[in-house]
């Protein structure tokens, strides 16, 4: 365990700094929250506190609808985009250099440097072949398109940290005895572990914000919260956005604190 | 001659790396590498009446990246138009990255100096903000820097200004909500390195009479170069193709290049010249990254 | 979490694709379809209605020509009625399945994109003008030079739609064109007066409803709906008619060639021009339907409102915004990109 040594890791300026970001980070959310409840419907003068906008979250089954999909998507693809990006980085750092190396690397994060309206006319153009082919039209597509632009995402954190842990502690387990998997598992993976929640919740958010991609990739009702959004932007934004937001806000929270406690009763 | 041992491992090892990185590998070709060569094939096409392509050869899409006939004069010039857009998209890209690195870097280090269940907490809650939709957040950072929104009203109340500060529509606006946006994308592979940093180090650095700025530069900057790399790229990159929060809050008076490409897909109707514009992305930034990768690994070895 | 994840998607596969014996997807401009309607028209017919949204003609078009889509019915605005026929994307209507056919007012029947409505039937309509906060500005607002040559009162206060066809449309009338002009004369004067305008704006964006409701904006190039709900937050917003021409549009109903439900389809269709039904779209949208007999079941603020009910002394300086192709489009993509850059 690391020695706590609060005098050496204190640099002078940077508390502050944070606690300042934490703040301006939580400034507009907690607008966006307060709006929710508010009774008119000008989305920036208050008129005083009122359910009314969730009651009309609530009867709007497109919105219910869409926000459903979007933790579906997320979820699935962040999973799915975590676990192959792991793997990918336990097989490309930490090598000796090998032929292909840079390869990999400039495939992995190719989704970063194309404008997602190039991916997604891409996509449409080779996903109606497959689904005229299948007959298939499920929410795997989005899946899959979500999980292969996250990639990136999950992967560089998980790489960074990778790039300059300790090997010598894998090699001690390796001269005990224990299997590359065990090694692995004992060793590897706990040393990792933040650096995957990192990769897992940048991807989950990422999936979450994505708009263009899925504006092409979806089929009939698989709207999600961010095109049915872009499908208001020519009309005036709703505040039963707001008050949807706030709803999907609370769930993602306790599912994560739910998530945050389980795994914290098997350590 | 048969392989020595070393040989044979090596090959094995390097097999193995190639298996592991396989499932990433075809996620990607299937569904972002693959339907790329559609687009290259489309930038060579002849632009369809209404969107998408004639299945006619033609190199226009790539000649007018470069040169346009004038509208009017029908005269050859330089297509300074896109160039503009171009430069303006790196600029901004370049200084959002600077800024997310000089706030991101001291927040990521107080969550790394954290005792150990406190990190988890501050991490969550760095992300938290980021589980709301990429356009409401914008919406809501516009209600706060709007002409009578918070941040006026609150620094009138104080005095510290007597007239309201115009900052929606102007550059300042685009640059506080791209930070915003991409912060956490700075922030985590960030912390990611820290974390693993040995803070030890540092008692070595403080007894061998090292300043404070000469431990942060000559300790703890080198150590955590992987992290501000990978943070780096995440920031950077995305932010060149961004158009959501150059619209908003720029007042989408001026193109980023995302909003140029669109436009080429959208109302322009012209799908090659948006095609090549995107793989004259993808080649400008890929060769970027090839140098970066090589000069970082160069680097480690010496180490 | 994956448990509950999944437990999730099995709750939506059950609510989203219940009720498979009737089941119609309609694909239509976002946050425009009445939810009363179509709650209506499932319980009369038992048809579960799917609506899924886009946000410009070119998305929906792309998706459409690329196959499979599988929508039923889409919204397209009138330049593109013919588009989707030439490309032989939608089928010709079987008007014997239509009774309701007969109640297409007469000037929204022989249409120039869709001669006696064989293959499309109106959604809803409007205008495409200014809109200006009177206590700004008390001058003639029936005029582009709103924003095209501001008055020194609405100066550094303007927003103009991010919209390449419908601002184009305006500009060209001012300039004495013609919506798609492709006279060098005339886009040379286009190009010079918008370069010369721009510096006088303040922002290129949608939310005009909003913002002209705050006051955040003194003046907007703007819709007629969005125009009417600016005022009904604000009272000193106004809506001006162009008197060098403003723009008109229509968005219209077309039935897919590979639509799974047809019979569903003209059912709905059929449904919407109801006169009744047609007013309850049109209270959602807020926008004119085209269906004549609608009136009498329209909602109050909307009966006389100046926005919805075009005044009888602009009727002829409204133009149908087309789809631009050729040169006419070339000039305005190119001024459109020399204006933003």
């Amino acid at each position: 365990m690391r020695e706590r040594a609060f005098s050496v890791t204190n640099l002078p300026g940077f508390a502050t700094i944070a606690v300042a970001v934490f703040v301006l980070l939580y400034l507009p959310i907690v607008t966006l929250v307060v709006y929710s409840f508010n009774a008119g419907s000008s989305p920036s003068v208050w008129q005083g506190f009122s359910l009314h906008w969730y009651a009309l979250a609530w009867a709007n089954d497109q919105v219910k609808d869409a926000g459903i999909v979007s933790l579906i998507v997320a979820g699935f693809a962040a999973t799915i985009s975590t676990v192959v990006a792991t793997m990918a980085a336990l097989g490309t750092t930490r090598q000796k250099a090998f032929r292909g190396q840079t390869l990999i690397y400039v495939m992995i994060n190719q989704p970063l440097m194309v404008p997602e309206i190039v991916t997604a006319v891409a996509l449409l153009i080779v996903f109606a072949v497959v689904r005229q082919w299948t007959g298939y039209s499920g929410l795997g597509y989005l899946i899959l398109a979500h999980s292969a632009f996250c990639i990136p995402f999950a992967y560089l954190p998980i790489r960074a940290r990778l790039e300059s842990m300790d090997l010598t502690l894998e090699t001690a387990a390796a001269d005990l005895y224990a299997s590359r998997w065990q090694a692995f598992r004992r060793v590897t993976l706990p040393l990792l572990a933040p650096a995957i929640a990192a990769g897992a919740m940048l991807a989950f958010v990422i999936s979450l914000d994505d708009v263009v991609i899925t504006e092409f990739v979806k089929a009939p009702g698989q709207d999600t919260l961010p095109t049915y959004m872009l499908g208001q932007l020519r009309r005036a934004m709703n505040p039963d956005v707001n008050a949807i937001s706030t709803i999907l806000l609370g769930v993602t929270l306790v599912l994560l604190s739910l998530f945050y406690l389980m795994t914290r009763k098997r350590d | 001659m048969a392989p020595t041992l070393e040989e044979r491992t090596t090959r094995d090892q390097i097999r193995r790396n190639w298996w592991l990185s396989l499932p990433a590998l075809a996620i990607l070709t299937v569904a972002a590498i693959g339907p790329l060569l559609v687009v290259l094939v489309y930038s060579f096409l002849t632009p369809g009446e209404y969107g998408n392509v004639e299945w006619k050869f033609s190199t226009e899409g790539w000649t007018s990246v470069f040169v346009t006939k004038d509208i009017f004069d029908e005269t050859w010039k330089l297509a300074d138009a896109h160039m503009t857009i171009f430069w303006r998209s790196v600029k901004l890209s370049l200084i959002t990255t600077g800024l997310t690195l000089l706030v991101g870097f001291p927040t990521a280090w107080f969550i790394a100096t954290r005792e150990p269940r406190a990190k988890a907490l501050w991490l969550f809650l760095i992300t938290i903000p980021f589980w709301t939709n990429l356009l409401i957040r914008t919406f809501a950072i516009n209600q706060i820097i709007r002409t009578e929104g918070l941040l006026n009203t609150g620094l009138l109340k104080l005095g510290i200004i007597s007239t309201p500060l115009q900052i929606t529509y102007t550059d300042t606006a685009v640059l506080i909500g791209m930070v915003y946006v991409y912060l956490p994308l700075m922030v985590l592979p960030l912390f990611a390195s820290i974390d693993r940093f040995d803070m030890r180090l540092l008692e070595a650095g403080y007894d061998l009479y090292a300043s404070r700025a000469q431990v942060l530069r000559r300790v703890i900057l080198p150590l955590v170069k992987p992290g501000i790399v990978a943070g780096s790229i995440l920031v950077f990159i995305p932010c060149l193709g961004a158009y959501v929060t150059p619209r908003i809050l720029g007042g989408g008076k001026l193109m980023m290049i995302g909003n140029f490409i669109e436009l080429q897909f959208g109302q322009g109707r012209n799908w090659p010249l948006g095609a090549a514009i995107s793989i004259l992305l993808l080649i400008i930034v890929s060769i970027a990254l090839v140098f970066y990768v090589r000069a970082i690994n160069g680097e480690n070895r010496d180490a | 979490m994956k448990r509950l994840l999944l437990a999730t998607s099995l709750l939506a596969a059950s609510t989203g694709f219940a009720a498979a014996e009737g089941e119609l997807f309609l694909y239509n401009w976002g946050n425009y379809t009445s939810p009363d309607v179509v709650k209506k028209f499932e319980e009369k017919y038992g048809v579960k209605v799917t609506i899924t949204d886009f946000d410009s003609n070119d998305t929906a078009l792309a998706k459409v020509e690329a196959g499979a889509s599988g929508f039923d019915l889409v919204v397209p605005s009138a330049g593109f009625v013919k588009v989707y026929a030439d490309k032989g994307l939608i089928q010709e209507l079987d008007l014997s399945k239509l009774p309701n056919h007969k109640n297409i007012a007469p000037e929204w029947m022989n249409v120039e994109w869709d001669q006696g409505r064989k293959w499309s039937i109106p959604y809803q309509w409007g205008s495409t003008g200014v809109s200006v906060n009177t206590k700004d500005y008390g001058g003639d607002i029936n005029t582009s030079a709103i924003f095209l040559d501001p008055p020194a009162e609405l100066q550094g206060k303007i927003n103009v739609i991010p919209e390449m066809g419908d601002v184009m449309a305006l500009a060209t009338m001012y300039y004495g064109g013609k919506v798609c002009d492709d006279s060098p004369e005339v886009m040379k004067k286009v190009r010079d007066g918008l370069l010369a305008a721009k510096p006088k704006w303040m922002s290129m964006d949608y939310s005009t409803v909003e913002k002209m409701g705050n006051h955040d904006y003194a003046a907007t190039v703007d819709w007629n709906g969005s125009a009417m709900r600016a005022r009904l937050k604000n009272p000193d917003v106004a809506y001006g008619y162009p008197k060098e021409g403003y723009g008109l549009w229509m968005d219209n109903v077309v039935l897919l060639k590979d639509a799974k439900n047809v019979e569903n389809a003209y059912l709905f269709m059929d449904f919407i021009m109801d006169p009744e039904n047609a007013a309850g779209l049109s209270a959602f949208a807020r926008y004119a339907n085209g269906i004549a007999g609608s009136d009498a079941f329209m909602p109050e603020d909307m009966k006389t409102a100046p926005e919805i009910v075009t005044p009888a002394e602009f009727k002829d300086k409204g133009h149908f915004v087309t789809t631009c192709t050729g040169k006419a489009l070339e000039y305005q993509t190119a001024i459109w990109t020399e204006l933003q850059k």
